[in-house]
């Protein structure tokens, strides 16, 4: 080869660029977000244009437990995070382990109210307009937490099989971000489904 | 051509491999790489250009005289909706996005995409989304009806892709294949946002990205928040049609307006999704071609982020005919003319560049050239749109589809034309011919001039889009019969452009590593790629790495 | 007569406005175009590289901020004349007020032709709108109520107003002025369907006196001729009732245009074809062959049926 190579430019003293894991999850998450305020939208835009019942107060409890239980597990994935941090596996394997249970509480509470309105209310995605805007809009937000306990099982698994260290502390903070934003979704959720839409 | 040429990987075509036509084919499906991705993405986008552009042809001839039988009603409107749904989403979507794989990481100095495999997952789902679209054809009666390809129009407005208006599944294939195609979209614009941000070589801060990084960041973010309430809109009307929901089901006291201002909130950012790349290029190469570094660099990055958010404010300017309140027509048409003040600052920087420069009339440069004017008048005839009391007289009229051939041809194919000249050399290590170029662009201005230009005519005598045919007394049959001739032209431009790369991969001139005297990264590597880019990691100074190597005695980084 | 619809032809105030404002509009579009192509040709020409130097690189230049802010406020500027006017004229057109004397018409779309009642004065009718001219001094503009039964439509009729669009559960409004009778075509210009393209409108504008006599004769009922009984008999017999409505007859579907005055109207299912014997008979055995696609069925009946029918609906004058 004739060329010349390439001049070795001294290199800045600190080169150092934002990880990519976060920032990939944080675009995510924005993506994600775009998608729920769509539903959002939806849902408020047609609150009150019903032109048959039922409308939301008379169908709808409020779900506090298995919200707190959903809010709650945010802290612990956040501790169980921290434990790995400190190199601590076994505070990390019971911390998750909480989360996991947390979430299926949550997933649990809301099984249990649709299958309150769809088999004693009778209320359907089909019945009017806030039937369609509120199976969707509760159902997208389940629909994440699914995704979010499937990623929380499987680091389970490995942590069962002694497969997590502290050099994953990492990753699984990536995922905890995931997790937080799938809590806060449901503040607003709940918000706008159970606090302004009753 | 400075004779030294600078190598930081590579060498020549040291990374083909020899393999059975198998083997080969298997590694281009299982493979993660970003410039094999990006490729790939720009034939599909090829392929399809073809296959939309004969749709086009269909259409066009059977709009070449007043009340022809070419084709029947249904199978115009099959033409009309896979046409624009094809060339927006499995066309113009893939090449840039394919473009922005294979540049991004060149340019910015990594060795790969921030995500390979998701990566390779992006173009596979958009790939099936479109096959998916296509396989639309087989359904129903049989082709000679187009099958159930959908017929709703590419932005499928409710209630007529409603059950109850729309049945079978015709608008199923539609839908699904936009929302499979979307999810792929995101993954791949996750990815650049990543790449941009977090891969970069030493030495390139954000002030230090070439334009064209800036402008594929841009065009990733926005794809990012707009393309996720389309697939919002999507899985509602999935809901809708699957579940018995009532979104957008009038019946029921749902609105069909709300399916327009969520379609446009992503429809109006899309278009600019798709010129921003077109600006990237128009970046890259009009710099190059007149011998002088861009002038305005903030300025041009500045334009293109306020592009970005003031994208966001307009969608409804699609919509003034609604019956909107007059604020919210006033406030639309405000922002949307707005829109016009950082598109213009880039024109004129483009000028600026030019200005004093030494231009030279190679195959690429002519493209941009022809695409400033072009893109000028398109963006003209934008304002008369956003003027609300004439888009009253303009909306859905020939003058709006003039309007956006005029952009989307005139401006962002144009382009793309010019990047491909420009980096076809990079990507096959082969000169595509400037004989061929030459007739390529001169068959395609004429033809498009005689196309658009003429169409803007009957769009003012008052004929609305999405018609099959049309009555012999409106003064229409001229105008349309121009507009119809002008697409030999463009076709027999298309294809000379195929054999162009036929002929230049099986016989090109080889093109070196630097075959323009270009000044970023990619230039630097030999001519294709090495699959790993770059052997020892560059190190940056300035926005032109490569112009400080060729001129130590001035480099750019002493005035930056 | 020249029917080409030319929106750079208006005979309505409405229109008129709006070509005002449009020609304004070109005008300054028109000199940005002169100016910056003109600069673009020039560098273009100027700047081009010339045989013996392409050796040396120009000079480069990175930007100028002076240059910078002339070139972004220039456009401001633009923009902002642009904006005061386009306010005004918004406003002119979409909030007029409406003066006692106009006439009031309900438009309503459908897949693929337009209903159109006249709630004052008791009419109903299909795709031509009758109205009279509206004098400046003793304004009598049509104010319209566009409503839809099925899909979106949109109502456009270039000479005498601009579009405005008939969405399903929405009232939306718009209005004309006519300056001249004479004949003036528009078409639906939302996508619609199959059919969208010949869902077709024809405005025929009056002078004060036509319109009334045109009204006298629409509020007649039909007379019942002996000769067309036989072809009455088939009509109330078949499902022709379910969709339409002829009064003083039994049938008053609504699914379909109202045919009591039928032979009023000098075309057939919105422009599909003229209104002649000939293609009434061919509209009812096989509306496919005059517009396909069209949601009226044909109507399977024997010849003589037809011929009865197409003698009896000729009466409906
Ligand atoms: C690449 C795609 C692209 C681009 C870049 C644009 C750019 C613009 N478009 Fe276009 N548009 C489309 C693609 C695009 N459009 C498509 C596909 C549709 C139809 C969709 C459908 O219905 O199917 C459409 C439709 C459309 C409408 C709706 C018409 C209707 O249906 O009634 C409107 C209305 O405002 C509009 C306006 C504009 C404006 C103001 C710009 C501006 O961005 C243009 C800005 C540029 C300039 C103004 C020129 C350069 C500036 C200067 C020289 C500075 C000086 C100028 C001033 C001070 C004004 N467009
Ligand atoms: C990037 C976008 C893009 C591009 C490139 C084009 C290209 C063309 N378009 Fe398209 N068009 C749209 C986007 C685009 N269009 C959109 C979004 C719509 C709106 C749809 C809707 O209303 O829903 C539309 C609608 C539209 C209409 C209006 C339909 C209607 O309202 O009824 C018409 C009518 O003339 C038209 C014509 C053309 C023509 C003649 C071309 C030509 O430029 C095409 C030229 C290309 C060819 C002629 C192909 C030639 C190549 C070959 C023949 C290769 C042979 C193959 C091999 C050798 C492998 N287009
Ligand atoms: C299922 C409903 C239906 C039935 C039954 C039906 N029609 Fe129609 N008819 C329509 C519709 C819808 C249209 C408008 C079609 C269009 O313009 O696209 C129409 C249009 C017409 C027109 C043209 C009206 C105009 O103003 O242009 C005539 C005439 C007509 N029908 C006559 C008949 C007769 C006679 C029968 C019975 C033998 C009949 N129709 C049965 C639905 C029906
Ligand atoms: Cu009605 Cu188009
Ligand atoms: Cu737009």
């Amino acid at each position: 080869m004739s060329a010349r190579t390439a001049p070795i430019l001294p290199a800045p003293a600190s080169w150092r660029l934002p990880d990519r894991g976060i920032v990939g999850m944080v675009s995510l998450i924005v993506a994600e977000t775009a998608i729920f305020t769509i539903f959002v939208v939806a849902y408020l835009y047609y609150l009150g244009k019903n032109l048959s019942g039922p409308e939301p107060r008379q169908v709808l409890e409020v779900p506090v437990f298995i919200s707190i239980c959903l809010w709650a597990s945010s802290a612990t994935v956040e501790l169980a995070v921290r434990a790995l941090r400190r190199g601590s596996t076994r505070p990390f394997g019971l911390w998750w382990l909480a989360t996991i249970v947390l979430a299926a509480v949550f997933l649990g509470g809301t099984a249990r109210e649709w299958y309150h309105l769809i088999y004693v209310e009778g209320f359907t995605i089909r019945t009017n307009l806030f039937g369609t805007t509120f199976y969707s809009l509760v159902g997208l937000h389940a629909f994440h937490v699914m995704v979010g306990l499937v990623g929380l099982a499987l680091v389970q698994a490995f942590a069962f099989l002694g497969r997590v260290g502290p050099e994953h502390a990492h990753r699984t903070h990536v995922l905890g971000l995931y997790w937080h934003f799938v809590d806060a979704v449901w503040v607003v959720v709940f918000t706008v489904v159970y606090v302004i839409g009753r | 051509m400075t004779s030294d040429s600078l190598t930081l990987g590579g060498a020549g075509a040291a990374d083909a491999r020899d393999g059975t036509f198998l083997e080969t084919l298997h590694d281009w499906v299982v493979t993660v790489d970003h410039k094999r991705l990006g490729l790939l993405y720009i034939v599909y986008g090829i392929v399809f250009l073809a296959v939309g552009g004969l749709e086009a042809t269909i259409m066009r001839v059977q709009l070449a005289a007043a009340n022809l039988h070419v084709v029947s009603p249904q199978v115009f409107n099959r033409m009309m909706t896979m046409h624009g749904t094809t060339m927006v989403f499995l066309v113009g979507v893939p090449i840039l996005f394919g473009f922005g794989n294979y540049l991004v990481p060149l340019m910015v100095g990594a060795r790969d995409m921030a995500f390979p495999r998701l990566n390779a997952l992006g173009f596979w789902l958009t790939a099936f989304g479109g096959f998916l679209l296509y396989f639309s054809f087989l359904g129903g009666d049989g082709l000679y009806g187009a099958g159930s390809a959908p017929d709703v129009g590419w932005f499928a407005y409710a209630p007529l892709t409603s059950t109850a208006f729309s049945k079978g599944h015709s608008t199923d294939y539609w839908t699904l294949a936009i929302l499979l195609g979307g999810f792929g979209t995101i993954g791949t614009a996750i990815n650049i946002i990543t790449t941009v941000l977090c891969l970069r070589c030493p030495g390139m801060t954000l002030g230090k990205m070439p334009l064209a990084v800036w402008m594929f960041f841009t065009m990733s973010a926005m794809t990012l928040v707009v393309m996720t309430p389309l697939s919002a809109a999507q899985i509602m009307l999935c809901i809708d049609r699957y579940l018995g929901g009532h979104f957008f089901d009038t019946q029921a006291g749902g609105s069909a307006v709300i399916w327009q201002h969520f379609f446009w909130m992503f429809g109006h950012p899309e278009v600019y999704v798709l010129i921003i790349p077109g600006f990237a290029f128009a970046s890259e190469i009009i710099p190059v071609f007149s011998r002088k570094a861009i002038f305005g660099y903030p300025a041009m990055v500045a334009a293109t982020t306020g592009i970005g958010f003031l994208s966001m404010g307009v969608w409804a300017h699609h919509m003034f005919t609604v019956g909107m309140s007059s604020h919210a027509n006033t406030f639309f048409a405000l922002i949307t003319m707005a829109v016009g003040i950082p598109t213009g600052i880039k024109i004129f920087n483009w000028l600026g560049t030019m200005w004093g420069g030494k231009i030279r009339f190679a195959t690429p440069m002519m493209f941009c050239l022809g695409f400033l004017f072009q893109f000028l008048i398109a963006g003209l005839t934008g304002i008369m749109l956003a003027a609300v009391p004439f888009d009253w007289q303009l909306s859905d009229s020939y003058f709006v589809v003039a309007h956006f051939h005029y952009v989307l041809l005139g401006g962002l194919l144009m382009t793309i034309f010019a990047a491909m000249y420009y980096w076809f050399p990079k990507a096959t290590g082969k000169m595509l011919s400037q004989t061929l170029g030459r007739w390529h662009f001169w068959l395609f201005v004429i033809g498009f001039h005689l196309t658009f230009d003429t169409m803007h005519i009957p769009g003012i005598l008052g004929m609305p889009r999405r018609i099959y045919t049309y009555e012999a007394d409106r003064g229409w049959d001229v105008f349309n019969l121009i507009c119809t001739v002008g697409v030999a032209f463009q076709a027999l431009a298309i294809v000379l452009f195929l054999w162009n790369v036929v002929r230049s991969l099986l016989w090109g001139k080889d093109a070196g590593n630097d075959p323009w005297d270009a000044w970023t990264l990619e230039w630097a590597v030999s001519s294709p790629p090495p699959h790993y880019n770059f052997a020892l990691l560059p190190v940056v100074r300035s926005r032109r790495p490569l112009w400080d190597f060729k001129h130590p005695e001035d480099p750019d980084w002493l005035y930056e | 007569m020249n029917l080409v619809p030319n929106i750079f032809a208006p005979v309505s105030g409405h229109a008129r406005a709006l070509y005002t404002y449009s020609m304004l509009v070109l005008g300054i579009t028109g000199a940005i175009f002169v100016v910056v192509a003109s600069l673009l040709a020039y560098a273009v020409v100027r700047f081009r590289e010339r045989p013996g130097d392409e050796r040396v690189e120009p000079p480069q230049i990175y930007g100028s901020d002076q240059v910078e802010i002339a070139w972004t406020v220039i456009p401001v500027l633009i923009v902002i004349v642009l904006a005061l006017v386009t306010t005004r004229t918004i406003h002119a057109v979409q909030d007029a007020p409406k003066p006692p004397g106009a006439i009031e018409v309900t438009a309503i779309g459908r897949q693929w032709w337009w209903e159109l009642r006249y709630p004052d004065l008791g009419i109903v009718t299909a795709n031509e709108l009758h109205i009279p001219v509206s004098d400046p001094r003793n304004p009598t503009p049509t104010y319209l109520t566009l409503l839809s039964a099925d899909v979106a439509h949109s109502f456009w009729v270039p000479r005498l107003a601009g579009k405005t669009d008939l969405i399903p559960n929405r009232v939306n409004h718009t209005w004309m002025d006519p300056e001249q009778p004479g004949l003036y075509l528009g078409q639906c210009s939302e996508y619609c369907g199959t059919q969208h393209a010949k869902m077709l409108l024809r405005v025929y504008v009056h002078t004060r006196e036509d319109f009334a006599k045109w009204v006298a004769t629409q509020k007649e009922a039909p007379v019942a001729e002996p000769k067309a009984a036989a072809g009455r008999h088939v009509f109330e017999t078949t499902a022709c009732l379910n969709c339409h409505a002829v009064q003083g007859t039994v049938g008053n579907g609504r699914f379909g245009p109202d045919l009591t005055h039928l032979m009023s109207r000098e075309t057939l299912a919105s422009g599909a074809a003229l209104n002649t014997p000939e293609n009434l008979r061919t509209w009812i055995r096989a509306p496919e062959r005059l517009k396909p696609g069209s949601l009226m069925p044909a109507m399977q009946l024997e010849d003589r049926e037809l011929d009865d029918l197409v003698a009896y609906l000729v009466t409906l004058r």
